[in-house]
């Protein structure tokens, strides 16, 4: 008898050019760069006197280390970051690729941009030399952060050498509670099973639950799988799915177009396919979550205390005892931005509980739009007005204050609610505590000057 | 890349859990579009007394002189966890790192490894817990060998471990072998999976 298979075994099949020991010579259909480690995967590949085999299927962006400051140019805060800027777009342009430079319409963060411009599709196979790749799984891609030497290999072969790993599914199931969004869904995941809980795993999420989150919601909780250690996540492509890319700019059209969903509709998982590693949730279960220590891991829900064994190492860092009340805790900063949550529908929900009020005294607050496109879209509906009025800093799109380039920090032993992904040490800038939240938990905390429930707030 | 195929060195126990790449290099410590000059940079945070000093913490392991010369790390769990940088390879590899012992790794930073030369050692904690135990006496004399064709790795205390690897990773590290090169022998492989690709996918290539 032969089982079915996931929607991760049937994209590998149809990607596997050849069988390699514990893996398989994969084909490559999109290859996302940046700056950061983009710009050296190229340069490296033209050192070695290699050519990008597809151009075409090659996009770089400008994120982590340009600046956000309103008038950037290619000078940055981050010390030498001008020279990372330069190379990437000389070596960008030598190489024939598509460059969403400064001042692009394209430009943002490569997680974000992807999705919105219809690079990433379903049943593709998406590689960039950047950890939260695993983001654009939520399209039903299989997506997945590589070295800058293994992107040197996927330009270079328009293939990748690829250790198969084994299968996890995640299955949600039921109504997520008031103020709990897919932020809280993916601490929560975290706090149960552990950073190494996905570890030598393609994690599929499933469930009633899963299908009901919106796209951009799905990038969100997608965007965490690589804290979990996994190997990347996946989610279905469905109606939804399709309904978001059609008509974007590098989305199949006409007959294409047909044939794409034709095709992708059949990438589903089998009813009888064997996952080797199954977790369930109770959406029930979930409260808005937040994190407390120097781990993603370390995550409680938001009215809970930090745990009497939680070790003194993270509790020193972050300036906090054992059994202490996370609500109520002063905060210094406030930031809204990262390829975790910093999407159109993010910055709309955080709006509606910001409209008319104010950040607290004393509290740096900060918004940084995904993209170019979404900080537009942000505008046109006025959303920038909101938060202004209210005190944020408006910036341009970028990776920002998500990690410490050298350049802008909050500060030292400041404490700051972000709606980003990493809490580790020195994350966000020297010695900085980062509490990871939603985009509500942290408008909440920066009106209150406190860290807050998002619940007391609602309209 | 240099081949791997056998090691005897001093080994220098971080155990602790989510070693993460920005521990490893901060990002502030990559100033340059480049693989290299990155060795001063690593461990920066732990290494140096102040950011972007160059004091040493006569704390840290690294810095002791009974460590000297370190080619082995020993670690915990979810080693080389967060940012998929190489450069967190790059820079253990260039400062002489040629094994990294842990009970798990992050799967980019291990391919990272694998590319760079440095093999990467999965034991179980308690193992890696008894290893620094028994070199802790005297870490220069009391050293760790890794013998990679026999996937075995030896204690001080000549007890010995066997340890897991990919035959592919294996391959590569014991030949110092260029993935690239390696895969490039395949072009006609591919250019035909391609033409047959091109046919069922058409949608997927840029018009
Ligand atoms: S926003 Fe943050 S996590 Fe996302 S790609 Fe940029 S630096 Fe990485």
């Amino acid at each position: 008898m032969t089982t079915g298979l996931t929607i991760f075994e049937k994209i590998w099949r149809d990607h596997q050019v050849a069988s390699l020991a514990d893996g398989g010579l994969i084909l490559i259909d999109r290859v996302l760069l940046h700056e950061r480690t983009g710009g050296i995967a190229l340069q490296g590949l033209a050192e070695a006197g290699r050519t990008v085999a597809a151009p075409r299927h090659v996009f770089a962006t400008m994120d982590h280390v340009v600046d956000t400051l309103p008038g950037r140019t290619d000078r940055t805060i981050m010390p030498t970051g001008t020279d990372f800027i330069r190379a990437t777009r000389a070596a960008a342009n030598a190489a024939g690729i598509t460059l969403f430079d400064i001042g692009d319409p394209g430009q943002g963060i490569v997680h974000v941009i992807s999705p919105e411009q219809a690079i990433v599709l379903p049943g593709a196979t998406l590689v960039c030399p950047d950890s939260h790749t695993c983001t654009q799984g939520a399209l039903g891609a299989l997506a997945w952060g590589i070295g800058s030497t293994e992107a040197e290999h996927a330009l270079a072969t328009r293939t990748l050498r690829v250790l198969k790993p084994k299968t996890m599914r995640v299955t949600i199931s039921g109504k997520l509670g008031r103020g709990v969004t897919a932020k809280d869904l993916a601490l929560h995941i975290l706090a149960r099973h552990g950073s190494s809980g996905g570890h030598g795993h393609i994690v599929e999420y499933a469930g009633d639950t899963v299908s009901a989150l919106d796209v951009e919601a799905r990038m969100t909780l997608c965007n965490m799988a690589t804290e979990f250690s996994a190997f990347t996540a996946i989610i279905a492509a469905d109606d939804t799915v399709f309904a978001y890319l059609k008509g974007r700019p590098h989305a199949p059209d006409g007959a294409a177009w047909e044939d794409a969903v034709a095709y992708w509709r059949t990438l589903r998982t089998d009813a009888d396919a064997l996952f080797d590693a199954e977790i369930m949730v109770d959406a029930a279960d979930v409260a808005p979550t937040i994190s407390w220590g120097i781990s993603p891991q370390d995550s409680i829900a938001l009215d809970a205390r930090v745990p009497v064994d939680a070790p003194d190492r993270a509790l020193a860092y972050m300036g906090l005892a054992a059994g202490d009340a996370l609500l109520g805790l002063p905060i210094d900063g406030a930031f809204i931005g990262s390829c975790t949550n910093s999407r159109l529908s993010d910055l709309r929900r955080a709006a509606v509980l910001l409209d008319g009020r104010k950040v607290a005294e004393g509290v740096r607050a900060i918004c940084v739009p995904g993209s170019t496109a979404v900080k537009h879209a942000a505008e046109a509906e006025g959303l920038d007005r909101v938060f202004r009025a209210a005190g944020f800093e408006w910036r341009e799109s970028g990776c920002s204050m998500c990690f410490f380039a050298g350049g802008e920090s909050f500060g030292a032993r400041e404490r700051v609610v972000t709606s980003t992904n990493r809490n580790f040490e020195s994350r966000q800038g020297p010695e900085t505590r980062s509490h990871l939240a939603s985009p509500e938990t942290v408008v909440a905390s920066a009106i209150a000057g406190r860290i807050a429930d998002p619940r007391l707030l609602e309209r | 890349m240099e081949p791997f195929i056998h090691l005897t060195a001093v080994a220098a126990p971080l155990l602790r859990d989510n070693i993460d790449t920005d521990a490893i290099i901060p990002s502030r410590e990559m100033r340059s579009v480049s693989k290299t000059g990155l060795a001063d940079g690593l461990f920066a945070g732990w290494r140096y007394i102040g950011i972007g000093t160059r004091d040493p913490d006569p704390e840290f392991v690294l810095n002791q002189s009974a460590y000297a010369d370190t080619r082995i790390i020993l670690g915990g769990a979810n080693f080389g966890c967060g940012s998929s940088r190489e450069h967190a390879a790059w820079a253990l590899a260039e400062y002489g790192i040629r094994a990294i012992v842990a009970s798990s790794f992050n799967p980019i930073f291990q391919g990272n490894c694998i590319r760079n030369g440095i093999v990467p050692v999965t034991l179980d904690l308690e193992a890696i817990a008894s290893l620094a135990t028994a070199l802790a006496p005297d870490p220069q004399a009391l050293r760790i060998t890794i013998d990679l064709p026999t996937q075995v790795l030896t204690g001080p205390d000549r007890k010995t471990h066997a340890f897991p690897i990919a035959d592919e990773a294996k391959e590569m590290l014991l030949d110092g072998l260029d993935a690239i090169d390696l895969t490039l022998k395949r072009r006609v492989e591919i250019d035909h999976f391609i033409a047959a690709d091109r046919m069922r996918r058409g949608w997927i290539y840029p018009g």
